[in-house]
């Protein structure tokens, strides 16, 4: 059977069983959106490709399957380089394809032309320009495997317009030949050994979680394991719900703004059990000052992580899911006679946890609004399974510490980029990955303006997700830092409440708009949010300026000193 | 000496020399024989921080591979970061760290040098004592070529620029593991990528 290859790239996405493409057609690409008019593959048009990337992203973080994202060539693969780079660092299975001028046109600065492949190899975990429309099913598959195995990442097809429209005999490959990629999965047997000789002596044990539990799969067997254990979890920014925040052994987020529980737990721990985390400088904090008494378990499929920040007493390099597992098997049945005493251990969490909650002025009763206020709020009122998304400032830190997740894949953020204007995007993506699901985005009034647009993605579309803003009329992170560290010299970071009208532009969008200003319509605004079904809804809660997001540690300080605020 | 000030001692975009105070290592990485291969290994190093002393690239025997001889100033990252972080790259194959004690190394010099009627023969006698050869003879220059390990080319060099060199072209250097040593010693890690 004879295929052009733009019929062969569309029946390769339909055999790896895509449902939605995110993306935005243009000239390079134009020969691949015809057969998509064939496909059973749903086709969700963005407003601008970053977006695409987002949906893409927010798709594979709420289903765990890969997002994939098609876009033209030259302008419309840089802007989606921004998602490919979020990705890549948060670890997102994506293959994204780019359309690029012809084959035989590539180095002449043809129109709309621009190396794809150059631009995004750092920021991908593979890329392939395809010179031969034979190649493309190989392609496809390798490309797919390399996006979701071992540890998942973004990935890049470039596809130049002359492979579109050449011809190929159609095959499916049976098998993938890539002699160079062999993810090792299974943990060394003398590791785990050790990891349970060390598990066991420990006296101040503490698991601490990373986003590798979420993407590996592995919640489950990380519960059961500390259930097995008594040893308490702290899940960072990218683990939120790995463990269930109300379930006793979970302590919580640590890191520059986690709470003090979680924080001080690890800098006083005597073992560290690290899964499917990567000792990030927002978690650490000054590296040297780290959990300074524990030993290291590092559990991670990336061989680099093991020793890359912090050298680990044992490495183990494998699939945390399996060696996890392999934990548990090693733990037996019995009871854990040898097991250290952690109720001393245990005695000191609890205390601080009593003494030191995350606390904002819960008696307010006029505006402008807690931010945290709008949080807990709509956590409560939430039905169950909400899958919740949020850009990057304040606004994330408040849903990460005033929502409790109760799941994985249920926290969409962007965590390693840091990249504002994620979440609307994410949200749209997420819906359309579990549309049973309600999604809720908290989003900034700074990062609601970078990707606003995408609303009428979803109005059209018929994707309703709902949007909290959480107005404070100023790049509040950045205004934080100034107010605490550049002695109130505010710098370029005011926005203004009013303008734009939130309300005006939301309805212009197709969506329902809301404005609240008082704490005590808070509930009832939420609570229309939560019914309408047939459309997105915004609403712009006017919240407090001058609120900070507490704990910190200072940035490149210990995490001994820790400010609560 | 200069020896504890690394600066002095890395040549960013100068000439190569042997480094002889700060700690270099060589890495013999087969890779695919692909496009943009040389370029996601050389993108991989500037990305990371890590520093290239040398590189060599050449086809093996086998012509699905190429085999790049990286040598890496070891003391802008630890080895050990820079092989997990090049083990990724799907198109490479196997890495094989050697030891420079333990490996046979080689290097091409070519240099044009300044030869009239009175240096002319001291020029070419020291090139015989080089092992070397005259590839090309003008009126007043000679142009020299001499392969041998990285540290005689060195000596070689410094005595050569007496009679006044015009140009010079190294190649970097290419090593194998030396045989007679054992192979335990040879670190080989194949495939582990994520
Ligand atoms: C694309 C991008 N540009 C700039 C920044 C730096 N930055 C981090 S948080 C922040 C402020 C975000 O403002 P807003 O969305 O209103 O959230 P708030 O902090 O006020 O809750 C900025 C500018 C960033 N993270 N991403
Ligand atoms: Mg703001």
């Amino acid at each position: 059977m004879k295929l052009t290859g733009a019929q062969a790239l569309i029946k390769s996405l339909e055999l790896q069983g895509v449902e939605a493409i995110f993306g935005l057609p243009g000239g390079a690409i134009l020969p691949v959106y015809d057969p998509l008019l064939e496909s059973s593959i749903r086709h969700i048009l963005v407003r601008h490709e970053q977006g695409a990337g987002h949906m893409a992203e927010g798709y594979a973080q709420a289903t765990g399957r890969p997002g994939v994202a098609m876009v033209t060539s030259g302008p419309a693969a840089t802007n989606i380089v921004t998602p490919l780079a979020d990705a890549y660092m948060d670890s997102i299975p994506l293959v994204v394809i780019t359309g690029q001028v012809a084959a035989s046109v590539i180095g002449s600065d043809a129109f709309q032309e621009a190396d794809t492949t150059g631009i995004t190899m750092s920021i991908t975990k593979h890329n392939w320009l395809i010179t031969d429309p034979y190649d493309i099913p190989r392609i496809v598959r390798e490309a797919f495997h390399v996006a979701t195995t071992g540890r998942p990442g973004p990935v890049v097809i470039d596809f130049p317009k002359d492979i579109a429209t050449g011809e190929l005999e159609w095959y499916w490959p049976k098998s993938i030949d890539l002699p160079g990629y062999r993810p090792t999965t299974k943990g060394h047997p003398k590791m785990i050994r050790e990891a349970l000789s060390l598990i066991l002596q420990a006296e101040r044990p503490v698991i601490y979680a990373g986003g590798g539990v979420i993407r590996g799969r592995a919640c489950e067997e990380l519960v059961a394991f500390a259930e097995r254990t008594g040893i308490p979890v702290v899940t960072t920014l990218m683990a939120r719900g790995a463990i269930p925040d109300s379930h006793h052994l979970c302590l919580g987020m640590p890191g520059m703004h986690g709470n003090y529980t979680a924080v001080t737990s690890l800098q006083r721990a005597d073992l560290l059990i690290t899964l499917g985390a990567r000792f990030d400088d927002r978690v650490t904090g000054k590296v040297s000052a780290f959990a300074p008494n524990a030993k290291v378990i590092h559990v991670d499929i990336d061989p680099a992580e093991l020793g890359k920040i912090r050298r680990p007493d044992v490495p183990i390099v494998g699939d945390v899911r399996q060696v996890v597992a392999e934990f548990l098997r090693g733990l037996g049945e019995g009871d854990l006679g040898q097991q250290a005493d952690l109720a001393p251990w245990w005695a000191q969490l609890e205390q601080w946890r009593k003494a030191y909650p995350y606390t904002y002025d819960r008696t307010n009763e006029a505006p402008p609004i807690k931010p945290q206020f709008v949080v807990e709020t709509l956590n409560r009122m939430a039905p169950p399974d909400t899958i919740l998304a949020s850009g990057v400032g304040q606004h994330q830190m408040w849903s990460s510490q005033y929502w409790s997740f109760e799941g994985p894949n249920r926290w969409i953020n962007s965590g390693g980029l840091g990249t504002m204007g994620f979440a609307i995007p994410a949200a749209i993506g997420a819906k359309v990955g579990r549309p049973e699901s309600t999604v809720w985005a908290i989003d900034g009034d700074g990062c609601f303006q970078m990707t606003a647009q995408e609303l009428v993605t979803a109005t059209t579309e018929r994707i309703p997700i709902k949007v909290a803003i959480l107005n404070n009329a100023y790049l509040g992170m950045v205004r934080q830092w100034q107010e605490m560290f550049y002695e109130e010299r505010y710098s370029e970071v005011y926005l203004s409440p009013d303008l734009p009208d939130y309300v005006k532009w939301a309805e212009a969008m197709g969506c329902v708009g809301m404005k609240v200003e008082d704490p005590s319509e808070v509930e009832s605004a939420i609570a229309k949010a939560n019914s309408i079904d047939d459309r997105p809804v915004v609403i712009d809660f006017r919240t407090d300026t001058s609120e900070k997001v507490f704990p910190m540690v200072p940035s490149g300080h210990s995490n001994d000193d820790i400010v609560l605020g | 000496m200069a020896a504890d000030s690394p600066s002095s001692l890395v040549p960013i975009g100068g000439a190569i020399r042997t480094p002889k105070e700060f700690r270099h290592h060589i890495l013999s990485v087969v890779v695919e024989n692909k496009t943009g291969v040389l370029a996601r290994v050389a993108m991989l190093f500037s990305r990371r921080g890590y520093n290239i002393f040398s590189l060599a690239v050449a086809p093996t025997d086998d012509e699905r591979f190429s085999r790049l001889t990286i040598v890496v100033d070891v003391d802008t990252a630890p080895l050990e970061q820079i092989t997990k972080q090049l083990h990724k790259l799907v198109n490479v194959i196997r890495i094989s760290e050697i030891d420079p004690s333990e490996a046979v190394e080689c290097e091409l010099l070519l240099a044009t040098v300044q030869a009239d009627a009175a240096t002319r023969a001291q020029v070419i006698e020291l090139v015989n004592l080089f092992d070397g050869r005259i590839v090309d003879v003008g009126s007043s220059k000679l142009t020299v070529m001499v392969g041998s390990s990285p540290h005689n080319l060195d000596n070689f060099e410094s005595l050569l620029s007496e009679y006044g060199i015009s140009e010079i072209q190294r190649t970097g250097r290419v090593a194998l593991q030396r045989l007679e040593m054992p192979t335990s010693k040879r670190r080989q890690s194949r495939g582990r990528v994520s």
